[in-house]
């Protein structure tokens, strides 16, 4: 059974963004600019963090509107690029409800989370992890972009 | 591999409204940026003699070879002529600076000139815009400027928004610039110089990636720091309960400033130990971009509108030992939420909290002995734990309505030359103390450190340790400090937060700065060091600096510190070693 990333608990964010150097190293790359993962600030840092990545949607938007079939459904969710069959129309990122297709500026590619789990290994605090793809996880339950309720 | 971008320096001239890069290689050999970018960049930058609120002062920021690569690469390095101690200005924050520098594809910015009218920069990744900041220069809050920033402009999640509050618009002498909420560039006086240049705030964002030599390498070593930081006992202590774990620690050795130093600890100092602020106020967590450890501590203080019922705000206000010390402990407080709340007051107005508590604390001896009345402090009346005076006097720093709140806006040693008091004006070349009464070891640092500041050198880590008797000879002392101050300046050259210390042994340095391509030794590392910290010792003697002409205050010598008082011989020795030392390692190195 495939796995899938799912964002467990959001509010145990600090917003160290291991998670996207992870994702970015794992491709080769130092910093962040290559990370298929985000996490930014719900409104100020005080407010905690969002963390936005594909959520393996089971029919995802992103390919349905993708015009040269680059984009292939994944077993047990999510989607595959073939990036010789990408024109980089940015269709897919637009269609995302989530935002979570990032960008690829120099190769004018979509890049999109393969569900690889690297992120949730550096993660340190659990707010990640990698599940079975038929385990119905908190994130399935409610979204994946979680925002973190304000104050206490 | 792609060329990397860290040798190229972003110049921006605030009167022109022009920006330039130039790749500046020689500034970063043989591997290096940070605190070496900086001091190299101040000495060709600042002319001999520069006022520091002129815009002739540079303000200059850098970041390293590890920023973006390793985790705990977190910090960037201010540069700048210090308008509070007039020699050196260093100041180091993390928050998501460093990160956001080193994607907007350069090493060091350098901000040259003043605006006309108030102006925030954005930095987007090879563009920079000028913005108009007239409507939010003079706002109460640093915080809602910096939320309506980061509203206005793009690039959430990737960005950092340095920016000063009306402190440094007012030009304090120690105003702070605040990143990220709950960074500072603090100490120095850095965001008056800002506000000298009409300078509002700078948002940077980009998303260069960082090339590497070797990929399989780069996993290894990053995986060695990695475990290292999320396993190590030092960073279980900066992420459990923070740095403010050392309130409790200094008042049970006494060597915790309280009532300034009149006391070295207190009964009521319990409402700020770190222990009862995890228990009753801790609400959050966070960390810098790229620090797995979390030390920065939220404290969620709601509270309840008065002669409203039902009408509550929650604020989340960050505290650390420093704050709790200066703003805590200096003042004799015993309430915890009025600590948090003058707290609040100070971060509001961009004030440097270690600074602002040295200088209330000396302003409510002084008026209790009658060197200054109410008519100075304008009917303020300044007494030990009441928070709600101090909140008053820190408007009154900031609004400067008389001439007294005008001295006090430029330290406690320039308060201290008019009205009186200079025994107990708690100053080391003319910056406030920081929160160690530990021994010599503490005060031969505050001293002699390029930057005056207890991380220079950690002379209260020193104090601290348990020594064999006669092992805190002067000269074994300074020779101490000079290593570790010596050593601290690869550190900051990198730039590793000093909390990773530990971890940033030399040997891992070596393996680090192999991944980012350049190949060092130990000893290549020793020399960078000690030629560092020469450079920042000729800046300062340059600008009027001198290793025997420093004012001791009587206090530190008459309150007993945990091994004993303080020996005036004994310190006075060490500090003339450590000048000498200094002066021999300066001789070999240029």
């Amino acid at each position: 059974m495939p796995n899938r990333l799912a964002v467990i608990d959001a509010d145990r964010c600090v917003g160290c963004q291991v998670c996207m150097f992870a994702c970015a190293r794992w491709q080769g790359a130092g910093g962040v600019g290559r990370s298929r993962i985000g996490v930014q600030s719900a409104g100020g840092m005080e407010h905690g963090f969002k963390v936005i990545v594909c959520r393996g949607c089971e029919d995802p938007p992103c390919a349905r509107v993708c015009p040269t079939d680059a984009l292939r459904l994944r077993k047990g969710g999510g989607v595959v690029l073939n990036e010789a069959r990408c024109i980089g129309c940015r269709n897919c990122q637009e269609a995302c409800t989530l935002g979570a297709v990032y960008w690829d500026d120099h190769d004018e590619k979509p890049m999109i989370c393969i569900h690889c789990g690297t992120c949730a290994e550096y993660c340190p605090h659990g707010v990640l992890a990698l599940e079975p793809f038929d385990k119905l996880t908190t994130a399935d339950a409610g979204a994946v972009v979680e925002e973190a309720p304000s104050g206490r | 591999m792609a060329a990397d971008t860290l040798a190229k320096v972003l110049y921006i001239d605030l009167r022109r409204k022009t920006s330039e890069r130039r790749p500046r290689p020689e500034l970063f050999e043989p591997g290096l940026g940070g605190a070496q970018a900086a001091i190299r960049l101040l000495e060709e930058e600042c002319p001999q003699g520069t006022d520091p609120l002129s815009p002739e002062n540079p303000a200059i920021l850098a970041v390293g070879p590890l920023t973006g690569l390793f985790p705990l690469a977190s910090k960037t390095v201010a540069m700048f002529k210090s308008p509070l101690t007039g020699d050196l200005g260093e100041s180091h924050a993390g928050g998501r600076s460093a990160v956001a520098i080193r994607h907007a594809g350069v090493g060091a910015i350098v901000i040259q000139g003043a605006s006309d009218l108030p102006v925030y920069l954005v930095i987007d990744g090879a563009k920079v815009h000028f913005r108009d900041a007239s409507a939010i220069w003079g706002m109460h809050r640093q915080s809602t400027s910096g939320s309506i920033i980061r509203a206005r402009e793009s690039g959430s999640g990737l960005r950092t928004i340095m920016r000063i509050g009306r402190a440094g618009e007012r030009l304090v002498r120690y105003a702070s610039v605040t990143t990220e909420t709950y960074r500072h560039f603090g100490r120095m006086g850095l965001g008056a110089v800002w506000g000298s240049k009409k300078l509002k705030a700078i948002l940077v964002t980009g998303r260069a990636s960082i090339p590497v030599a070797d990929k399989q390498r780069f996993q290894e070593v990053y995986d060695e720091i990695h475990r290292a930081a999320v396993q190590s006992e030092l960073m279980k202590k900066y992420h459990d309960l923070g740095t403010a774990v050392n309130v409790s620690h200094l008042q049970q050795m006494g060597g915790l400033p309280a009532k300034n130093l009149l006391e070295q600890r207190y009964a009521g100092a319990e409402a700020l130990f770190g222990e009862r602020l995890a228990e009753s106020y801790l609400g959050r967590r966070l960390a810098c971009a790229h620090c797995p450890v979390a030390c920065i501590h939220i404290a969620a203080l709601r509270q309840l509108y008065e002669q409203e019922p039902y009408f509550y705000k929650t604020s989340m206000i960050s505290y650390d030992y420093e704050l709790l010390y200066a703003l805590g402990t200096m003042l004799g407080v015993t309430d915890t939420e009025a600590y948090l709340r003058l707290t609040d007051a100070v971060e509001a107005q961009g004030l440097d909290a270690m600074s602002t508590g040295v200088v209330l604390a000396w302003a409510t001896e002084a008026l209790a002995k009658g060197l200054i009345s109410t008519n100075e402090t304008a009917d303020v009346e300044l007494k030990w734990g009441d928070c709600e005076a101090y909140a008053r006097a820190v408007s009154l720093i900031v609004d400067q309505p008389n001439e007294f709140y005008t001295v006090l806006a430029r330290g406690v040693r320039a308060a201290a030359e008019k009205y009186g008091g200079e025994d107990f004006a708690l100053a080391f070349n003319r910056l406030e103390m920081a929160g160690y009464h530990t021994g010599s070891g503490a005060y031969a640092n505050y001293i002699t450190g390029a930057r005056h500041s207890h991380l220079d050198s950690a002379g209260y880590s020193l104090d601290q340790k348990a020594l064999k008797p006669g092992e805190h000879t002067p000269e074994k002392m300074a020779e101490a400090l000079l290593k570790e101050e010596q050593w601290r300046q690869v550190l900051a050259s990198l730039v590793v937060c000093f909390f990773a210390r530990g971890i940033y042994q030399p040997d891992v340095v070596i393996r680090a700065l192999s991944v980012a391509g350049h190949e060092l030794t130990e000893a290549d590392l020793d020399g960078l060091g000690r030629r560092i910290l020469a450079a920042k010792h000729r800046f300062k003697e340059r600008e009027g600096f001198r290793w025997d002409a420093y004012e001791l205050p009587k206090r530190i010598l008459e309150a007993p510190a945990p091994a004993g008082p303080v020996s005036e011989t004994e310190l006075r020795q060490t500090v003339e070693a450590f000048a000498r030392m200094a002066g021999e390692a300066g001789r070999l190195t240029t």
